[in-house]
């Protein structure tokens, strides 16, 4: 069922069950098509999450409240369990257990080896993109990995950081403060804002597409341009 | 091409314009003047006729060296503002000359001012505005905050006349702050309890408060914590942390988050926040969906008369 609620001045929210599933996916990619359509040119923002939807309109215009209603009339729920669309990205990384990795295999009773090979093994689906430009919330990771968050988190997390956190994966796409736990490094850049205004993309992935994590070698990372944070150096 | 040159760049001074908007999708933050109100009035009294590229200094201590005669304007925060020593005011339009120094002293009332010039400053945009966001390195020069000997073009009009806000009309900072309050997102987890001790407690500014958001302290608001997944934060939202104090979120707010919100500030409240510092009173009260709509017919009309009210100087 489709919930709205006032989300600001000129904003409304739209929920569905509050739940990680492809199911919500799906149903997002389809709601945001209708949206985009019917508000047109009214539209500012259109900010998909797990169970949500942002909806941001240019001032002035015909009232939250009318536009709320139309929109409660006119937006169609497929019922039908269908895929997410989206395409499929393999991420390479060079695992290593200079930060996290011994400490999530601990808390999980397994091996380092046996942590990469889990977190290897699942297709993860990106259900949010946020917190960062270029950061994506890739989910779910395997129950046996899912690790909290740092009690105090880092000032400092490396450019490439493959983290988990409770049952998400992802990738910081710059250095910045985390508190996620890092398993190792991807060299595949996430965001460059220098692609801005050309054919090529800002971002390699978009919501609702699929993700695997592929182990590479010390040897492979610096091939495929990856660096090595100072801590490691 | 008119032009200029940071000689001090003061504790915060970044280039604004509207801010940058279609892309929170990506992960970007809309960034823009702190304090829209006292943005958009420089551009009307320079009769700019669109946004444009500003400098917000905040706090104060800034300083700049026009190397061309133009127009410019400063609004916001009461900084001492002097051209080559000379004490000028703010909330009206100046000429200046190449050569002229023009600087900012610290804010007496208010934390942010609007330093805008004819036809506004003219740089590469990123994402389509200029606005710098600090957190993403994002706009302005190279993302990051103005510094000495940075060198800052700008779009050369022509502006015969002088303009000024009339005294009756420039806002007061000092007083103590009301925020409208929206509600919507996760209002239905609030009780009539709840909603009385947010609108009866009397919250200050807390030492947490930056373009990001505000924090505020006073009596906690507290609840039953419950999960709630990550979802879009719209300008002025009220983020309520398990520790119940509420955090206004502002124009470098991080696009998603996990928190309950009661609601939403108004814009116009919110871009008065963005005005106080540590300590400053705060309290909340509701707005309706059906005053909302009164308040933003009411808006449009203050802004689209404001320039009427202006008094021209010869």
């Amino acid at each position: 069922m489709i919930q709205l609620e006032l989300a600001g001045e000129n904003a409304l929210i739209l929920y569905l069950p509050a739940e990680i599933s492809a199911q919500n996916l799906s149903q997002l990619q389809q709601l945001q098509q209708q949206i985009r359509s019917l508000l047109d040119e009214q539209l500012q923002e259109l900010l998909p999450s797990y169970a949500s939807l942002l909806i941001v309109l240019k001032a002035p215009h015909k009232g939250l409240l009318a536009i709320k209603t139309m929109l409660e009339q006119q937006l169609v729920l497929c019922a039908a369990s269908t895929e997410p669309q989206g395409q499929l990205l393999i991420l390479p990384v060079y695992y290593h257990n200079a930060w996290d990795l011994d400490h999530v295999a601990d808390k999980a009773g397994l091996t380092a080896e046996q942590v990469i090979e889990l977190h290897q093994a699942e297709e993860y689906r990106v259900y949010a993109i946020g917190f960062a430009p270029g950061f994506a919330y890739l989910g779910e990771l395997n129950a046996r990995l899912a690790t909290a968050r740092l009690k105090s988190p880092r000032a400092k997390v490396p450019k490439g950081a493959v983290a988990i956190a409770d049952r998400q994966t992802a990738v910081y796409p710059a250095c910045s403060p985390g508190g996620w736990n890092i398993l190792g490094l991807c060299p595949t850049p996430l965001f460059e804002p220098a692609n801005a205004g050309t054919a090529k993309p800002l971002m390699p992935f978009a919501v609702g597409d699929r993700v695997r994590f592929q182990s590479i070698s010390k040897d492979e990372f610096f091939a495929l341009g990856g660096q090595l944070p100072q801590e490691l150096r | 091409m008119s032009a200029f040159v940071v000689l001090k760049a003061g504790v915060l001074a970044t280039l604004q314009d509207q801010g940058r908007f279609g892309v929170a999708h990506l992960g970007l933050t809309q960034g823009g003047p702190a304090d829209y109100a006292s943005y958009r009035i420089a551009d009307l009294l320079l009769q700019n006729p669109n946004p444009s590229c500003q400098i917000e200094v905040s706090v104060g201590g800034f300083s700049l060296l026009a190397l061309t005669d133009t127009v410019f304007c400063v609004t916001g925060a009461a900084m001492p503002l002097t051209v080559n020593g000379q004490p000028k005011r703010l909330w009206r339009t100046h000429r200046i000359k190449k050569d002229d120094v023009l600087e900012l002293g610290f804010a007496r009332s208010g934390l942010r001012c609007y330093l805008a010039v004819a036809g506004g400053f003219k740089l590469p945009k990123d994402f389509g505005s200029n606005s710098t966001v600090l957190r993403e390195k994002i706009g302005g020069i190279g993302g990051a905050a103005l510094e000495p000997g940075q060198f800052l073009p700008a779009v050369s009009v022509y502006r015969p006349l002088l303009w000024a806000l009339p005294e009756k009309l420039w806002p007061d900072y000092s007083a103590p702050l009301q925020l409208g309050l929206l509600h919507g997102y996760q209002q239905h987890w609030f009780d009539e309890s709840q909603w009385q001790q947010l609108y009866s407690t009397d919250y200050q500014v807390s030492a947490l408060y930056d373009r990001m958001g505000y924090r505020l302290q006073g009596e906690p608001l507290l609840y039953q914590p419950r999960a709630l997944l990550s979802e879009g934060i719209c300008y002025g939202a009220v983020q309520l942390p398990p520790d119940g104090l509420p955090i206004v979120l502002l124009n470098d707010r991080q696009t998603l988050g996990g928190y309950p919100k009661p609601g939403v500030v108004l814009a116009r409240d919110a871009a008065a926040l963005a005005q106080c510092q540590q300590g400053h009173p705060i309290r909340f009260y509701p707005v309706s969906p059906e005053q909302l709509e009164t308040e933003q017919r009411q808006q449009s009309r203050y802004w689209a008369e404001l320039a009427m009210e202006f008094r021209s100087l010869v």
